[in-house]
């Protein structure tokens, strides 16, 4: 067996081992690394997101460099800047659109489904997404929105009658974008494979292998807009039900096949708006927790590892979060208190995290140490237990990064 | 006075508080007083909010209710009349800071401290250092409120109190800092006087401070 074959094997066991509730050989250490290979080597954030073979090499150098238990694909998520582009993407800003070049990107609130929409999402959700999401969230395939209903296709050549309405002059620049947005994803994932050959090979196993949201934070992050979603929760309770119920499965679904096409068990799900103080406890137990539950179950039911990053502090779910089986998922914490977390779930669930974003970016490596030092003596003493930081590394100082790996290489073996 | 129009407000009953809106309204309330109503419903909601029995729906909403009660109130005020004769308690600059556009936490605050008559200036999103400054000699006010929830925040937020102590007003002006991840470490490297993670808190803050 090769050196790196033993590598990926050794430190997959020592998060199976984790992710069961066991003592690994050592505290296994992990990070969302965001742009930060970048900025440790005096890069801009523009300077990756457009070019790929810096990316590439960059975040080689830094796994190298760092060794943590899990690689992490920067392609999915950070190299998609020429494709958004393309697209003219309205939910995002993103270095140099928007915000500055040497700047992770950042969220934008819209409403892309209105409130008397609801109807037309749940009786064809494909056609809503083509016909009305798209060309809302893509400026570059406006013309969409004047596309008949995509099931009006049926019966002999009737479809093909109706691609009469791909052929208008507003459409051409449309079918263009459309075309050059394949290619450049196409892009990204001969990248985003590339990479993971490249991991495996220096012996990183991947953190994750696709993504999934709670549909309660799927309607409200990508339909609904935070505040829509809110006021639907008095206006039209019924309709925020049946949207989360008809999303469910696609979440399922499409997590379930990412999980096969990439070969890698374990699904990224980060919490957006079933955190304390965003929903009251009958919200929660009504609209969030039945679905955020179910997902898991569905995936586990599928050998999956769920990897929940409950972003934000959820110091108030712990108690439904843990009613899951013994050592089938991974809660990373951002805020939440993950001392008390470790005492909610000790013997039933993996916890991971939280070394503050405070300390890693203003703090020193004496402070990261001190939070490392209790970090690993209150929650990794029976194991499972996998260090990180808060979320993704963002603007982390260099050296307390160093200091967290170097710490957890000394004190967690 | 109007305690229906009230309880309706405050137990989240949109559609029964804007027919009791219009039905004041119509038979001739003044306007003002159907205002009064409306802030003391949100005190209540604020109140709510506090003990934990309402939660950021409930505050969204009620910001909601707000707007579209003034909707209504706004053409029959009497020309002249700002529809705001609510006397003062103290002056409040508020913005989310340089590199960071999230406004929802920020949105919150501005509600609140409204209804707990302070004067806002909102100076908006993605609100750099030399704005907070220009803002704060034009209008004087007693607190600064500067909102995040990014890590960059925390840089941006330090200028700010920086260049308030280089203008040499830091004494005269409270800060307070707000967002999902601020805490004690970061409160003490922005150098400000207090630190908190929801709007509520941020509000008791401010009243203490111009109580005293």
């Amino acid at each position: 067996m090769s050196n790196a074959e033993q590598l990926l094997q050794q430190r997959e066991k020592r998060i199976q081992d984790a992710i069961a509730l066991k003592k690994p050989d050592r505290v296994p250490i992990v990070s969302m690394w965001d742009f930060f290979p970048a900025k440790w080597k005096g890069y801009t954030v523009k300077d990756v997101m457009y070019n790929f073979q810096l990316m590439s090499d960059l975040w080689v150098e830094c796994l190298q460099h760092f060794e943590p238990d899990l690689g992490d694909n920067p392609f999915p998520l950070r190299g998609f800047g020429p494709l958004m582009d393309i697209l003219d993407f309205q939910h995002l800003k993103w270095a140099g659109h928007g915000v500055g070049e040497n700047m992770s990107y950042q969220f934008v609130e819209l409403e892309l489904m209105k409130a008397d929409e609801y109807d037309h999402f749940l009786f064809d959700p494909s056609d809503f997404m083509v016909r009305r999401y798209w060309p809302r969230v893509n400026k570059a395939f406006a013309p969409f929105e004047t596309l008949p209903p995509l099931n009006q296709s049926i019966s002999y050549t009737w479809g093909l009658y109706n691609a009469v309405f791909l052929l208008s002059p507003e459409m051409e620049a449309a079918r263009t974008a459309l075309i050059e947005a394949g290619k450049a994803s196409a892009e990204v994932l001969k990248w985003t494979a590339a990479f993971g050959k490249k991991m495996a090979e220096m012996g990183f196993p991947p953190s994750s292998g696709g993504f999934a949201q709670v549909p309660f934070d799927t309607l409200g992050d990508v339909f609904r807009g935070t505040k829509g979603i809110m006021m639907d929760l008095f206006r039209r309770p019924d309709k925020v039900m049946a949207a989360c119920e008809k999303l469910l499965p696609i979440m399922i679904d499409s997590a379930v096949a990412s999980a096969r096409r990439t070969g890698v068990r374990r699904i990224f799900i980060p919490l957006h708006k079933g955190l304390d103080g965003f929903l009251s406890p009958q919200q929660f137990d009504k609209f969030y927790w039945p679905h955020m539950k179910e997902l898991l179950n569905a995936l586990i039911r599928e050998d999956i590892t769920p990897w929940v990053l409950a972003e934000g502090a959820c110091n108030t779910r712990l108690e439904a979060f843990k009613d899951v089986p013994p050592g089938k998922v991974i809660y990373h914490f951002e805020s939440t208190d993950i001392f008390k977390a470790k005492e909610v779930m000790r013997g039933r669930c993996c916890i991971r995290g939280n070394v503050p974003a405070s300390i890693l970016t203003i703090g020193t490596p004496e402070d990261v140490k001190q939070y490392c030092k209790r970090l690993i003596d209150v929650c990794a003493v029976d194991g499972g237990y996998i260090l990180d930081a808060f979320g993704p590394l963002a603007e982390a100082k260099p050296e307390n990064v160093q200091a967290m790996y170097d710490f957890a290489r000394e004190y967690g073996a | 006075m109007m305690k229906d129009l009230i309880n309706a407000i405050a137990d989240m009953m949109e559609d029964e508080a804007m027919a009791l809106t219009k039905k004041y309204l119509d038979e001739g309330v003044p306007p003002l007083q159907v205002l009064d109503a409306y802030k003391e419903a949100l005190a209540i909601i604020g109140k709510r909010f506090e003990e934990c029995k309402y939660f950021v729906p409930e505050l969204i909403l009620a910001g909601e209710m707000m707007k579209s009660a003034s909707e209504l109130i706004k053409p029959r005020l009497t020309p002249g009349s700002s529809g705001d004769e609510t006397k003062r308690i103290g002056k409040f600059l508020l913005g989310t800071v340089e590199g960071d556009i999230h406004d929802i936490g920020k949105d919150m605050v501005h509600m609140l401290m409204d209804i707990n008559g302070f004067e806002v200036r909102d100076l908006g999103v993605d609100v750099p250092a030399q704005r907070f400054w220009d803002e704060y000699k034009d209008f004087q006010p007693d607190i600064i409120g500067m909102s995040g929830l990014l890590t960059l925040a925390y840089e941006s937020m330090k200028r700010v109190v920086d260049g308030l102590q280089e203008m040499g007003v830091r004494d005269k002006v409270k800060v307070i800092i707000g967002g999902g991840q601020v805490d004690e470490h970061a409160g003490k490297y922005v150098g400000a006087d207090a630190w908190v993670t929801d709007a509520v808190a941020g509000v008791k803050y401010a009243l203490e401070w111009v109580k005293s």
